[in-house]
């Protein structure tokens, strides 16, 4: 897996490509965690190259999620899911849990 | 003709990249289209997830033995361990309409595997390790919903 952090205005934005699974989920969270801390709590996670995610990455958006939106800090949205993806949030649950967005510009322009 | 095809991988997190190019090159030359490749894909990385994590308590010295094979239009997987074993029936359905506050994304694994696999099974054998198969059946034509949901 790997990263990248881009800081803008109003958000920031997470580039993620390869695989997130238990191997390189803590990675992920250690990212968000960083910008979480410097209270950064308006995020883009683009998920555009990733491969695959296990419950461990949909268990680190969870805990993002919370994390931003505790005392309406701000959220977490999702840009460019790959359709498989899509496919297994559904199933889980997750589509009520997140805003979704087609390119990452307009998950930008959502904050 | 798909050939049975094993291989035992070191129980440890680090396995699960190459336990699903392992599995997932199998499934594209079985046939099944992309979507359930995707879902065996899922299925598998939950399953060994939790085998590292739960029966070998994480400490990456026990092994994960797995089989494939084609037969009678399915593809099916098995997983072999000896770590500790486990009731599934234990481990409660995580509730996927409970709102965020609820949420711990725990429980998802078995999850995932109930609902993307067309049937799976579960062995105990305190000589013969733990055992889980799980059949993905082959269908062409456009992604459909998995059989088995228990």
């Amino acid at each position: 897996m790997d990263l990248s952090t881009k800081e803008y205005k109003r958000c920031a934005v997470v580039e993620v490509s390869g695989r997130i699974d238990s191997a390189t989920a803590p990675e992920l969270a250690e990212a968000f965690n960083e910008l979480t801390s410097e209270g950064q709590y308006n995020l883009v996670l683009d998920m555009d190259d990733v491969e695959f995610i296990s419950s461990a990455g949909l268990r680190v958006l969870i805990d993002v999620q919370k994390t931003c939106q505790r005392l309406n800090r701000g959220k977490l949205v999702l840009a460019e899911v790959p359709e498989q993806i899509c496919e297994a949030f559904d199933l889980a649950g997750f589509v009520a849990l997140f805003d979704f967005y087609d390119e990452q510009i307009d998950a930008v322009g959502s904050f | 003709m798909f050939k049975s095809e094993q291989r035992v991988f070191p129980a440890r997190f680090e396995s699960l990249s190459a336990i699903d190019h392992f599995v997932a090159d199998a499934a594209r030359r079985a046939g099944l289209d992309p979507c359930a490749v995707y879902q065996v894909q899922l299925a598998v990385d939950e399953a060994c997830s939790n085998i590292i994590e739960h029966a070998y308590g994480g400490v990456g010295d026990g092994v994960i033995e797995c089989v494939l094979d084609v037969a009678d239009g399915e593809f099916t997987i098995t997983l072999r361990d000896y770590g500790k074993p486990f009731d599934p029936q234990s481990v409660p359905e995580p509730d996927v309409e409970a709102t965020l506050e609820d949420r711990t994304g725990g429980g998802l694994g078995l999850y995932f595997i109930r609902h993307l696999m067309d049937d799976f099974q579960f062995e105990f054998d305190a000589k013969q390790g733990n055992l889980l198969m799980m059949i993905k059946r082959i269908e062409r034509g456009d992604c459909r919903e998995p059989q088995a949901s228990r």
